[in-house]
């Protein structure tokens, strides 16, 4: 799965340590989805969402959409 | 911001592992020298036994705690990961090493070494884990 979630961070210049403060997880984990290595819960993505004020799906991308 | 628990979970882990190990150590080395010096009758040697055993059941428990404790879920996925890949690396030493015993191809060996296999076991899954996602998933 893509997602635009270093895009997202890099809007506001968040480091991916401030971004994994902000949800309460490690920077591995941030990496980890940033990279598309790990598909985060659906709890997480929400977090996620709700974060940047998005819909989930403005974020979080079918493999073969682009960015 | 908020904070990190899974970093609170990984602490109380070291921590919890700390004790456990500092009982065993000391029950196993201060057990033996008490045994050689005959400072205890030889019953001793039962609850001696059983406190070094249950140390490393409690290590199981220890980790067993993190892994329900740890509230970020990558975190989580790669605990589970690396002990899944420990057990199945110790497991299977076990089985093959058994049925090689079993044959007289090799000598047996005390079953206390399972578990420290084990336990070596978890720096693979952690290689497993760097190799894959591209973290040995200890949280800093």
């Amino acid at each position: 799965m893509n997602n635009r979630l270093k895009v997202l961070r890099a809007e506001r210049s968040w480091s991916q340590q401030d971004l994994a403060d902000r949800l309460g997880v490690s920077r591995q984990s941030v990496n980890a989805i940033e990279t598309g290595r790990y598909d985060p819960s659906l709890p997480l993505a929400f977090t996620i969402a709700d974060l940047f004020g998005l819909p989930i799906e403005a974020i979080f991308l079918r493999d073969g959409d682009s960015e | 911001m908020t904070s990190n628990p899974s970093r609170a979970a990984m602490r109380r882990y070291v921590w919890r592992l700390v004790c456990i190990m500092s009982v065993y150590v000391v029950a196993l080395i201060g057990g033996q020298l008490a045994m050689k010096a005959q400072l205890f009758g030889p019953q001793a040697a039962i609850p001696i036994a059983l406190v070094c055993g249950l140390c490393i059941v409690f290590t199981f428990v220890i980790m067993g705690r993190l892994m329900i404790e740890t509230e970020d879920e990558f975190m989580r996925l790669l605990f589970v990961r690396q002990t899944l890949v420990a057990s199945g690396f110790a497991l299977s030493l076990a089985a093959v090493h058994g049925f090689l015993s079993d044959f007289d191809i090799i000598a047996p060996v005390d079953a206390y070494w399972w578990p420290v296999l084990f336990f070596a076991g978890q720096f693979l899954g952690q290689i497993a884990n760097r190799v894959q996602y591209g973290t040995w998933g200890a949280l800093k």
